[in-house]
């Protein structure tokens, strides 16, 4: 009866191949469980996949086919760098299907698939913006086809109009004096995070099935408004899922079916990443957390004999070869928000299970190994989730290539995981979210430095004198006095979260209604959780601020106009990121008193208001649009970026620095608390395994005290003036920014230069 | 515990360069050596920079604590010369053993007389320079006698307490091969010496020499370069 059941007696060695034998071939040996019933990767993911807690020593080098492929992806790439946008679309309106298969070469490519016919070729997507797609070809040496555009205009509305008809004068005066900048409200919001998993696992039939049968779980009597937004969605997702069957059709592949091997898995969630990043051009268009997910297919190839670790590494080399070619067309202005070309293809590797065993596995290792074997470089954003129980050899191998390349972030999972489990990714730099269950409203973040300007001068703008928000009385005082200062500081960050939040539910009304991300809510559920991702920029320069008020003597300088525009400061003052509780008191209850505030709004889709403590590139724009600052920074100068200590302030080292910003509380952060730091290699450690020692050690001791993220950066600050003078020698340089990576030689003079001039740890 | 008045330079929250795992270290005032490659001159002088005590010192520890233990470090007391606040150092050392840290002990062992039995006690690991170990050089290098120090050397080898050696090597003061091997000699029977560090020379300095209107005598000597390094570790090793 049972036909496929070995025992061998003597070694007592079992093969029960039969429990398995009436699985389809696709799911042969995977154990079995609720993942069959129901779409559900997480349980997939438990049931089947093999921790490792080993060290690296089993990994492999690039393949010469690996080597070839890239040397021809990376001469492009010089070349891109050298001339700008090598080539663009700028006729057809891209769509998950509308560009015919492309190719960088074909006997080469083990993972297919380019967002337009050509490599590097940027497509043209209008939905967010047409303006902005039409400013984005013009400055890079392009002109927007004049028919396409016309019949665009003529015939189709895009979110930036939507968003534009709702705005009210108010909103648009807070967003023109720069207290609320970088709203996705001109282009694409990004920051969903498709299951691509499910593609593989799954196959195109199965989850279309699923969608039909959530569809008709809405045939309720009473159609209201929610009912038939939702069915409305729910049918676009089914199309979406059409469309990326047909795409990868285009390319030769039947992917209705689930995958059959790694190489199937790995190019059919490839293909489903495609899909998105054709059809949605979002400020960060983030992976997930596939390569444990991965790493279950591969292990089966291997036992399979089907596969070896030089294929296994080759096959992960070529995906990832993949994700570092994606690209949008941006304007300039857009560059001044988000420098260097990002495109955040952020990939959360490692972290715990709630079981307690880790879900580092060997492939965890192999995608860290492509910044190894390919060089080091900007995307994917690689992301590791630490904790202390982490393996040490892969806490080892994490910290070594982070010495030797300066291409890894680092976030806290035994902060997130009891927040959202041990199946979430990072969308961006720092935001957590449930993969396929979980989303987010991108806000971008508000100036709390301007708006202590603010509260001080009554609500003019200290810069342009106007009224932007509501008048109160300005301080008179000769010296300020901290009571009155806060007392005012806090009505007007009320005015400040009302304002913010009712602009964000606005963008987001239209972004559903007019660029609404159908493949990737397709390979969500049908319900899923909403948060409103709020921000704040300028964390340090205000409570530096607020310490040099209560601590030092600080006399505001008023103009002609009655503004203050100057503070001259007198005495001493703590200051953030030494670990000076006089001040990081002030800091960690700014954070609390906004979120408690953003929490008070009522918001689009009943969504969860969070904050981020994270700036990006945003902080020298902040910067230059804020006047000068009760702490002694002076008007245009950059802020720190995101949760940063401002540069030159944290005077005991890299450990107080820490400490600082580990004090900031998660939970009133829960889209994120980013944090850079940078170390001259010496300062690590006298020998190559001190350095790995003790830069292991000192993410156990940041993460242990609460830190939630932290960019690590490892290189002497003479590189980089060597790199600005000389990009041509450092093609592959990347440094750690804000929650991202970039070329560095991709960022503006201006974004260099402020790179070089924050804190370097120095030994 | 009585507390102590301490005078010190500056403290470092991260070190990873004096003692195992991620540090917090003290660099006290005050030293009775005159080297002449000292990079720290403004630590020289006796009961300036910023006057503090043991108490206060401590609560910063203990705030710190869970991080240094976690990153598997501790504190480090360097200088200037630490031993020449004895009593500081001890206080110190006794709070940081109560919280479960490891200390570290950086001294150029002239003072080593200055540390009693009990203060070795509260040490985990010495880090002793020995700059030179021919005593006419010893003395041209540091202005100070070199007995002392293998004094207090050999006390530490006969207490079996940990040593990390450390050497500046300097071209032209420190890099004789005879020199190298006599080093190598003295050492050779100790069995508490867990580690050698080959330092090489660096004029960064410099800068703080001329700030303090000091004539720096090394302005034009060379750093050491790789081959320098490797053959000083080289002899330096004990196998």
């Amino acid at each position: 009866m049972v036909k496929n059941m070995k025992i061998d007696i003597e070694t007592g060695s079992v093969d029960l191949a039969f429990l398995n034998e009436d699985a389809p071939s696709c799911y042969r040996k995977f154990k079995k469980g609720i993942w069959n019933q129901e779409v559900n990767v997480r349980d997939f993911i438990q049931k089947n996949y093999m921790p490792y807690t080993g060290d690296q020593d089993f990994l492999e080098s690039p393949t010469d086919r690996t080597r070839r492929l890239w040397q021809q992806v990376l001469t492009l790439m010089q070349e891109e760098q050298q001339k700008g946008v090598l080539d663009a679309d700028t006729d057809v309106v891209s769509g998950i299907t509308t560009h015919a298969p492309g190719y960088v070469d074909q006997d080469l490519e083990l993972i297919v698939g380019l967002q337009t016919d050509k490599p590097l070729k940027r497509a043209l997507m209008p939905f967010g913006g047409v303006r902005m797609a039409e400013t984005a070809l013009k400055s890079n040496g392009f002109s927007f086809s004049e028919a396409t555009q016309k019949a665009f205009k003529a015939l189709r509305k895009t979110h930036n109009e939507g968003v534009f008809d709702a705005y009210t004068a108010e909103i648009k005066k807070a967003r023109s004096s720069g207290i609320i900048t970088g709203l996705p409200d001109s282009y694409a919001r990004g920051r969903i995070i498709g299951d691509y998993r499910r593609v593989p696992l799954y196959g195109i039939n199965r989850l279309i099935e699923d969608k039909v049968e959530q569809l008709e779980s809405l045939d309720v009597d009473s159609i209201n408004e929610h009912v038939v937004r939702l069915r409305e969605e729910l049918s676009e997702q089914i199309r979406a899922l059409h469309e990326l069957q047909e795409m990868a059709a285009s390319y030769g592949y039947d992917i209705t079916n689930p995958a059959e091997t790694s190489q199937e898995a790995m190019q059919w969630l490839y293909f489903a990443y495609l899909a998105a990043v054709k059809e949605q051009n979002g400020a960060a268009m983030s992976l997930g957390r596939v390569s444990t997910f991965l790493d279950i297919y591969i292990q089966r190839d291997i036992d399979e004999g089907r596969l070896t670790e030089v294929d296994a590494q080759e096959l992960i080399d070529h995906l990832v070869v993949k994700l570092r070619m994606i690209r949008f067309m941006r304007p300039p202005q857009y560059n001044q928000l988000f420098s260097g070309d990002p495109t955040w293809v952020t990939e959360a590797i490692g972290g715990m299970g709630t079981d307690g065993r880790t879900l580092v596995t060997q492939s965890s290792f192999r995608f860290l190994q492509t910044l190894l074997n390919l060089g080091p470089a900007p995307e994917p954003n690689l992301t590791v989730l630490w904790s202390n129980r982490l393996p040490e050899g892969f806490k080892r191998f994490c910290a070594d290539a982070s010495i030797r390349t300066s291409s890894i972030q680092y976030e806290n999972d035994d902060v997130m995981r009891p927040y959202w489990g041990d199946d979430y990714g990072i969308a961006c730099c720092v935001s957590a979210m449930r993969i396929g269950k979980q989303m987010q409203f991108f806000g971008a973040r508000a100036n709390l430095a301007k708006t202590l300007l603010y509260a001080i001068n009554g609500g003019r703008d200290e810069i342009s004198g106007e009224q932007v928000a509501p008048m109160i009385q300005p301080i008179a005082d000769e010296v300020l006095s901290y009571d009155e200062v806060m007392k005012r500081f806090d009505l007007m960050m009320d005015w400040l979260a009302n304002v913010y939040m009712n602009s964000l539910n606005i963008i987001h009304y239209m972004h559903d209604k007019y660029y609404y991300e159908q493949l990737e809510m397709a390979l969500h559920d049908r319900d899923v959780l909403r948060t409103m991702a709020s921000g704040i920029a300028g964390l340090s320069v205000v409570a530096d601020s607020l310490s040099a008020i209560k601590y030092a003597n600080v006399k505001p300088v008023r103009d002609e106009r009655g503004i203050v525009v100057a503070f001259e400061t007198e005495g001493d003052f703590p200051t953030f990121g030494n670990d000076d509780d006089r001040v990081d008191d002030i800091a960690r209850n700014l954070v609390k008193v906004f979120m408690n505030k953003l929490a008070k709004q009522p918001t689009y889709r009943n969504a969860v208001p969070t904050q981020s403590v994270l700036t990006i590139t945003s902080n020298v724009v902040y910067g230059k649009m804020t006047g000068d600052t009760p702490d002694g920074r002076k008007r245009g100068e950059p802020f720190a970026p995101g949760a940063n200590p401002m540069h030159g302030r944290d005077k005991n080292g890299a450990g107080a620095s820490m400490m600082s910003v580990s004090k900031l509380p998660y939970e009133y952060a829960q889209d994120g608390i980013s944090y850079t730091f940078s170390i001259v290699p010496k300062a690590l450690g006298r020998t190559t395994q001190d350095r790995t020692t003790n830069l292991t050690g000192m993410l156990d001791a940041y993460f242990n005290e609460g830190g939630h993220h932290i960019n690590v950066n490892v290189f002497d600050r003479e590189t980089l003036i060597e790199a600005m003078e000389h990009p041509e020698k450092y093609p592959q340089l990347t440094i750690r920014v804000s929650g991202y990576a970039v070329n560095f030689n991709k960022l503006t003079r201006e974004q260099q230069m402020d790179v070089i001039s924050r804190t370097f740890h120095h030994a | 515990m009585d507390n102590v008045t301490g005078h010190i330079h500056s403290v470092e929250s991260a070190g990873t360069l004096d003692g195992p795992g991620v540090r917090r270290v003290i660099f006290l005032q005050g030293c009775p050596l005159a080297c002449l490659y000292c990079h720290n001159p403004d630590a020289r002088t006796f009961k300036c920079g910023t006057q503090t005590d043991a108490f206060t010192e401590l609560k910063h520890i203990a705030r710190n604590a869970n991080f240094l233990k976690t990153s598997g470090g501790g504190v480090t007391l360097s200088g200037g010369e630490p031993l020449s606040q004895p009593n500081f150092v001890k206080a110190i050392f006794a709070g940081c053993k109560h919280m479960g840290l490891h200390t570290a002990l950086d001294t150029s062992g002239y003072p080593g007389r200055r540390a009693d039995d009990t203060l070795l006690e509260l040490t985990d690991l010495v880090l002793l320079d020995i700059k030179q170990i021919k005593p006419s050089k010893y003395k041209v290098l540091t202005g100070v006698d070199l007995q002392a120090t293998l004094d207090f050397a050999q006390r530490l080898a006969d207490l079996n307490k940990p040593v990390w050696l450390r050497y500046v090597l300097v071209p032209g003061y420190t890099n004789q091969t005879d020199d190298l091997a006599e080093l190598a000699d003295f050492i050779r029977p100790m069995n508490n010496i867990e580690r050698i560090d080959v330092l090489p020379f660096h004029n960064m300095g410099c800068y703080k020499w001329k700030a303090l209107g000091l004539d720096y005598k090394l302005e034009h000597t060379p750093e050491p370069d790789r081959e320098q390094i490797e053959s000083a570790k080289q002899a330096l090793s004990r196998v």
